[in-house]
């Protein structure tokens, strides 16, 4: 069976949806959605540099993310720039330095449009235990942090004076996310990663009365829009990272409507919990 | 002048000469401070005064730059912060809430919801609360975890009258019942429950410190909160000191300094002396100096 690409990218995309749902709710609650994006932005960088150095590029676009993060970090201490503007730096000018280096590299042929769109169609076996392998990792290693995580979204000095170590839980959050973006450059490339994390994990919110199910949803609706989205891609021969996300989107606009409200959120008695 | 803060019994937490400096600037410094078990603790100050940022050290979220600070074993806090941002994208209900930092017997969760009188609101999204609730239902959290200190950052922000003082007499039975210690940010003397024991008024630095009552009268309260009388509004007083252009400090006895002393940002560091209360500013220029060059100015004027 896994000999069908087709197949090999279902199982591949759920994979990966499995794993972004949890981490998106916590990008989205803690307003990481740029950040996010810059990180992925600057997996490109990666690729140039594991092109260059020949080493593995997994390896050298989780090095890569992990440190634009610590950068970011650093240059957020000094405070000379706002966050956002900080972000807006890094994210493009990793990019641009990326597609730099991989133009002077005359001696490679890469094809660009699969990293930064995504190749999911060419996903390997190998890919494949690797997508699910790195997702159990992130997923336990979330559910180690959960609590933490949680509180620090909350407010990060009440997690702190209550004995809970968010400074650790951002960190290892942060390595997470880099080898997320790592996993999930090959599905849906480096410029749709995020959308993955956000898009789910947004529709998600509508049906959900506590944060873990919420993470719950969200990896549930990821996977429906891989799946839509790769089926979508080849009854349209359409590119499939672009599509899932466009599933996603879709999925995420049925969430507004005010009968998917009613039907799905109907335990919620919001009204009737005030006195 | 200086009050040491001797270790006691009990102690749950104690700060000597401790200070937080941000950018060259020092958010607050010079603070003795000292909590013991069953002992309520207040906090007054204007807006800036360093309050938050003197609670943040006594819980270790801020590590003091100078002095000491140091906190009993195993201390378990009960924190209320001042400002929560809990973004409207994450579904967190009161219940929820509740075990945001550990777990809790449905008894305990209960009975601390009960206690804040918001048991009703338990299945309520933590977003749809007044403010008063959402204040409510911080304070059930904290006590739910059996702290021995309680630390509550404005905890009647956003409360009506009757509401505050009922939430004041919850806080005092908890103390009266738990023992626990309650370190208490106000920003106003009138705020300020009738059960406390220490009433600390901070500016930058330590300015006056005793009963709810000695406080009241003191003048560097009524200086900081405008309650003097309008016939004393216009009273004048010395500076021993002088800003000089370049951030450093002439003194009345001649001698320069880069501050003026571990109260910087204070202007009015003159004689004051009150009989009711051992204000423990660490002055290395003396207060009484009477100097030629002390001009006068208003109370709410600045330096020349």
């Amino acid at each position: 069976m896994l000999d069908d690409f087709f197949v090999r990218a279902l199982i591949a995309g759920v994979g990966l949806a499995l794993t972004t749902g949890p981490l998106g709710c916590l990008v989205v609650w803690r307003r990481m959605a740029y950040f996010g994006d810059t990180m992925a932005h600057s997996a490109l960088l990666g690729v140039a540099l594991s092109l260059f150095f020949e080493i593995n590029l997994l390896v050298s676009v989780f090095a890569v993310a992990v440190g634009v993060s610590l950068l970011l970090l650093l240059l957020q201490k000094r405070q000379a720039l706002s966050a956002d503007s900080l972000l807006g730096i890094l994210s493009h000018s990793t990019l641009a330095i990326g597609l730099v280096l991989v133009a002077f590299m005359s001696w490679v042929r890469i094809d660009l449009i699969a990293f930064l769109f995504g190749d999911i169609l060419a996903v390997t076996t190998q890919d494949i235990l690797l997508i699910w392998g790195g997702g159990a990792l992130v997923l336990t290693c979330l559910a180690f942090l959960w609590r933490s995580l949680i509180a620090s979204t909350v407010s990060h000095e009440l997690a702190e004076a209550e004995g809970l170590r968010p400074e650790r839980a951002r960190l290892i959050f942060m390595l997470l996310m880099a080898l997320v973006i790592a996993i999930a450059m090959k599905i849906v490339g480096i410029m749709l990663i995020t959308a993955l994390l956000i898009i789910p994990a947004a529709s998600a919110r509508r049906f959900s009365a506590s944060p873990e199910m919420m993470a719950v949803l969200s990896s549930v609706i990821g996977a429906l829009a891989v799946v839509g989205g790769l089926f979508g891609s080849l009854y349209g021969d359409t590119p499939s990272g672009p599509s899932i996300v466009v599933a996603a989107l879709v999925l995420f606009v049925a969430s507004l409507l005010p009968s998917a409200g009613r039907t799905l959120a109907g335990r919620q008695a919001l009204p009737g919990d005030r006195p | 002048m200086l009050m040491h803060v001797e270790p006691r019994e009990g102690l749950l937490v104690s700060l000597s000469q401790a200070g937080v400096v941000r950018q060259g600037r020092w958010l607050v410094r010079g603070v003795d401070l000292a909590i013991a078990r069953g002992e309520i603790v207040t906090l007054i100050g204007p807006n800036g005064a360093g309050k938050s940022t003197t609670a943040k050290m006594a819980i270790g979220v801020l590590a003091a730059d100078e002095g000491k600070v140091q906190r009993a074993d195993r201390l378990v806090i009960g924190y209320v912060p001042q400002k929560l941002a809990i973004d409207r994208t994450m579904p967190l209900s009161v219940e929820r809430l509740m075990h945001l930092t550990g777990r809790l017997s449905r008894t305990k969760l209960e009975a601390s919801l009960e206690a804040a009188g918001v048991l009703h609101l338990r299945n309520a999204e933590v977003q749809h609360l007044s403010g008063g609730e959402f204040q409510r239902v911080l304070l059930a959290r904290a006590i739910a975890r059996d702290p021995d200190l309680l630390v509550l950052d404005e905890p009647v922000q956003g409360v009506d009258f009757a509401g505050e003082s009922a939430l004041y007499q919850l806080i005092g039975d908890i103390r009266d019942r738990t023992g626990c210690g309650v370190l208490m940010i106000s920003h106003d003397l009138h705020m300020v429950m009738a059960r406390t024991d220490t009433v600390i008024c901070l500016n930058g630095h330590v300015c006056c410190r005793g009963t709810p009552a000695a406080v009241s009268q003191s003048q560097d309260y009524q200086r900081l909160f405008g309650q003097a009388p309008a016939g004393l509004a216009f009273y004048d007083h010395r500076h021993d000191h002088t800003h000089l252009p370049d951030g450093r400090v002439l003194h009345s006895d001649g001698s320069v300094t880069d501050h003026c002393h571990p109260g910087d940002g204070h202007h009015h560091d003159h004689g004051h002396s009150h009989p009711e209360d051992a204000h423990d500013h660490d002055h290395h220029h003396d207060h009484a100096h009477h100097h030629e060059a002390g001009h006068h100015h208003r109370e709410d004027g600045r330096h020349a």
